[in-house]
């Protein structure tokens, strides 16, 4: 069986490649791929966790069992929210391109003193 | 047995009377403005009258008669009501504030009916009143003191009345501020008597010491302190050396404002407080040696001051500053029902001689210059005659008012421990002198030739004004011209009924107000010191106490055991002086006027610095005031105001710009920027997480 480590780790490498394509990108679309990146590397980690705690239970400090199906309830919630933040996000940037004519972010950098 | 007298209504009345005045009066005619003031003054004087008649000693009911109306303040154990006191001090004081003040009520009237902002004058005149009264009638220190600051902010107001006159705003700033450095000092007194007696009523405070509580070795620096801080507040109010330069500078009000405030009734308050005081000052003689001293230097003093001065007026403010110096005399050597004596018969005499140059003034248009007047004795006879009386009165020539006070000052001064043949002699020295500048100022306004607008340029660049009098000179012409346009003429008139009718009844008072303390010596029997006896004779004396308090008080009684041929001999003496001042000024003005000006060109030296007052005023000026203003500028306007306050409150401002101009290159425009930025405190705090994590 494949250590929990390995994921977390995977993980951590997704969400940080998200991280420098996000910043180090300038093109609007391939900032929009970072964002959905990270968001999957996250996601990631809590389907990791959620078997994890299926396969290992445990008891919170208060007596309660944890409940690993809820890892996996978030990241339905995770992709939703990421669905709805994709429609919006997309539609931004058409509006953008319609009147700058561009998708470089440097150039749009009116919002500033 | 006691009697409910409602006192409080003594000085409440005036206060009414200002009220109305100060709030509604600007829409009153004059007639209704001064009805208003007369009559609330006239009520005042009434219930006074009434109240003093009801307890006079023989009626049975106990003196002193204490009234409190309600508690004022109570802290901790300590409490000062607002409670009145009536005894035969007070009686005499609250007569001669509401009878004096109420005839200067009436000559205001007439005096001030062309002036501008008669409605304020009287509002003010009538809060004076108000706060005289709460002085001399309250039952402890603080209510005293209440009334002691009101009548120095009356005092100020009035001093102030013109105004627009840069000199007379600027002398009532003077005086009150002159004021505040002996107000100082008897607020630190209180705050003594506070501590150590828990108490600031006269009842508590003398009735503790009655019991003898303090013997010499525990408690006499105390009671020397205690004076002393008294007598440095009285010498402010009373002025007297150091702090009388305020009361000439005074002369810049109206003149009923001088004789009633500056004059007859609050330049006392100091006397009337060491008066009160007695029980305390008994107790330290170092502080009546002093408080003696002082009177002495400040009597003379004043009176060579009074011997060059031209305006009629300031003769007359040095006048009294002399006059309330034999008063702090009386005092200094224990004295103090002569002391009260005289400050009685001084405010008949002073007022009418105030009255009298401003019934002067008015003749001859506002001239106030001695120089430009002359001859006026045909022209004005009613004043000329009260003023004549009032003359021969302060002169202290028998049997005139002035005379029976000043010889008993002068016969106690004699006797006292702390007075002394040495200051003895500089009394009667003052008294001439007092006689001389005096019948100066009568020989010059009265006879000789009118000389109105006829000075001539090189007397008066001679005699070289002090600045504040060459401008005081030039107000006064203004005054004068708005004068004679409301007459419609402008030669030398009397004075109207109005005016002349309080002159005449303070004429009466000057000839027939001595012959209360006519001495035993003459057959008389002084009545007045035997009607104030159960005040001044403290309880503290009684055998009790050791020698040293017997002595003090032993000055009253003396003058009854001592051989009536020296009583003469003193008493002839002072009046020998008195002639001989006569003499002098009869010589010097009347019959060989050319003598003066000879004599002063041989000791022109001793007389510019005369004229120039010493140049005390300069004194000061260079000494403290330069000083005080410089560190002023220096240190708490450029450095404390400026640069520490307001440092602070702008840098506050330029922090916080410089701040913002810093953060504000956060905001560039740049996305990846802000990407970075949240990055970096996403790091940041998983950074911070692991290391909770290692650390656990």
């Amino acid at each position: 069986m494949v250590p929990l480590s390995w994921y977390l780790i995977l993980s951590g490498i997704l969400f940080s490649l998200g991280v420098l394509g996000f910043l180090l990108k300038r093109n609007i679309i391939t900032i929009f791929m970072s964002i959905e990146l990270m968001l999957n590397a996250v996601n990631l980690t809590f389907v990791t966790f959620a078997n994890y705690w299926h396969t290992h239970p445990a008891v919170l400090a208060n007596g309660d069992p944890v409940i690993p199906l809820s890892g996996q309830v978030f990241v339905f919630f995770v992709m939703v929210v990421a669905a709805a933040e994709a429609a919006v996000g997309l539609a931004i940037i058409i509006s953008v391109y319609r009147t700058r004519e561009t998708l470089n972010v440097d150039r749009v950098n009116l919002l500033k003193l | 047995m006691t009697k409910n007298l409602n006192l409080w209504v003594i000085p409440l009345l005036p206060l009414i009377g200002a009220a109305i005045n100060g709030l509604l009066g600007r829409r009153f005619k004059n007639a209704m403005v001064s009805a208003v003031a007369l009559l609330f003054t006239a009520a005042s004087f009434g219930w006074a009258a009434w109240a003093v008649w009801t307890v006079w000693p023989g009626s049975g009911i106990a003196l002193p008669h204490i009234e409190t109306l309600a508690t004022w303040i109570t802290a901790g154990t300590f409490s000062a009501p607002f409670g009145f006191y009536l005894d035969q001090l007070s009686m005499i004081m609250v007569l001669i504030v509401t009878g004096v003040g109420f005839l200067i009520h009436i000559y205001s009237v007439g005096y001030m009916a062309h002036e501008g902002g008669y409605y304020r004058f009287f509002a003010y005149l009538n809060l004076f009143m108000f706060f005289m009264l709460t002085l001399v009638l309250a039952n402890n220190y603080l209510l005293m003191f209440v009334g002691w600051e009101g009548v120095g902010l009356a005092s100020y107001l009035l001093i102030g009345f013109f105004f627009l006159k840069d000199s007379a705003a600027d002398a009532g700033k003077k005086a009150f501020i002159v004021n505040r450095i002996g107000d100082f000092a008897f607020l630190i007194g209180m705050f003594l008597i506070i501590q150590h007696f828990g108490s600031l009523n006269y009842d508590a405070v003398f009735g503790k010491i009655a019991e003898g509580h303090f013997t010499p070795e525990a408690g006499w620096g105390l009671f020397t302190a205690i004076a002393l801080c008294l007598m440095f507040g009285a010498t402010g109010k009373s002025a007297q050396v150091p702090l009388y330069v305020w009361l000439p500078d005074a002369m810049e009000g109206p003149t009923p404002v001088s004789a009633l405030i500056h004059a007859a009734t609050m330049v006392t308050a100091g006397i009337y407080m060491i008066a009160r005081s007695h029980a305390i000052f008994n107790l330290a003689p170092h502080a009546l040696q002093i408080v003696a001293i002082i009177g002495c230097i400040t009597t003379i003093f004043a009176a060579t001051m009074g011997l060059a001065q031209t305006d009629i007026k300031r003769v007359l403010a040095y006048s009294t500053v002399s006059q309330l110096g034999y008063m702090f005399l009386a005092c200094g050597v224990a004295a103090y029902s002569a002391g009260i004596f005289h400050l009685m018969t001084h405010a008949f005499f002073k007022a009418l001689l105030f009255l009298g140059a401003g019934s002067v003034i008015h003749a001859v248009g506002g001239e106030q210059d001695m120089r430009r007047m002359g001859g006026l004795r045909k022209l004005i006879p009613w004043t000329f005659w009260v003023v004549t009386i009032a003359t021969i009165a302060i002169a202290g020539i028998p049997p005139f008012a002035g005379f029976f006070s000043k010889d008993e000052i002068l016969g106690a001064v004699f006797h006292s421990p702390y007075g002394g043949p040495v200051i003895w002699a500089i009394g009667v020295l003052t008294a001439g002198l007092t006689s001389f500048y005096m019948f100066r100022l009568w020989f010059m306004t009265f006879f000789g030739e009118l000389k109105l607008g006829g000075v001539d340029v090189g007397e008066e660049a001679h005699s070289a004004h002090a600045p504040a009098q060459a401008a005081h000179g030039a107000a006064s012409h203004s005054h004068g011209h708005a004068d004679d346009e409301a007459h419609g003429h402008g030669g030398v008139h009397e004075s109207p009924w109005i005016m002349l009718a309080p002159l005449v009844i303070l004429a009466v008072l000057s000839v027939v107000g001595g012959w209360v303390g006519v001495p035993q010596f003459m057959r008389g029997h002084n009545e007045i010191e035997h009607f104030l006896a159960p005040v001044m004779e403290s309880p503290a004396v009684a055998g009790e106490q050791p020698a040293p308090t017997v002595r003090v008080l032993d000055t009253t009684n003396a003058p009854e055991e001592k051989p009536t041929n020296e009583e003469w001999l003193l008493a002839d003496t002072s009046v020998a002086a008195a002639l001989i001042g006569l003499f002098f000024a009869y010589l010097f003005y009347y019959k060989r006027p050319e003598l003066p000006e000879r004599i002063t060109s041989k000791m022109h030296g001793i007389y510019t610095m005369v004229l120039h007052k010493y140049y005390v005023d300069e004194g000061y000026g260079a000494l403290l005031v330069k000083p005080l203003l410089a560190l002023s500028t220096v240190v708490l306007w450029r450095g404390v105001d400026q640069g520490v306050i307001d440092g602070l409150v702008n840098g506050a401002g330029t922090a916080s710009q410089g701040v913002g101009n810093e953060l504000r290159r956060m905001q560039s425009g740049n996305i990846r920027s802000y990407a970075a930025w949240v990055a970096i405190g996403g790091a940041a705090i998983v950074g911070y997480m692991i290391w909770l994590g290692v650390t656990r």
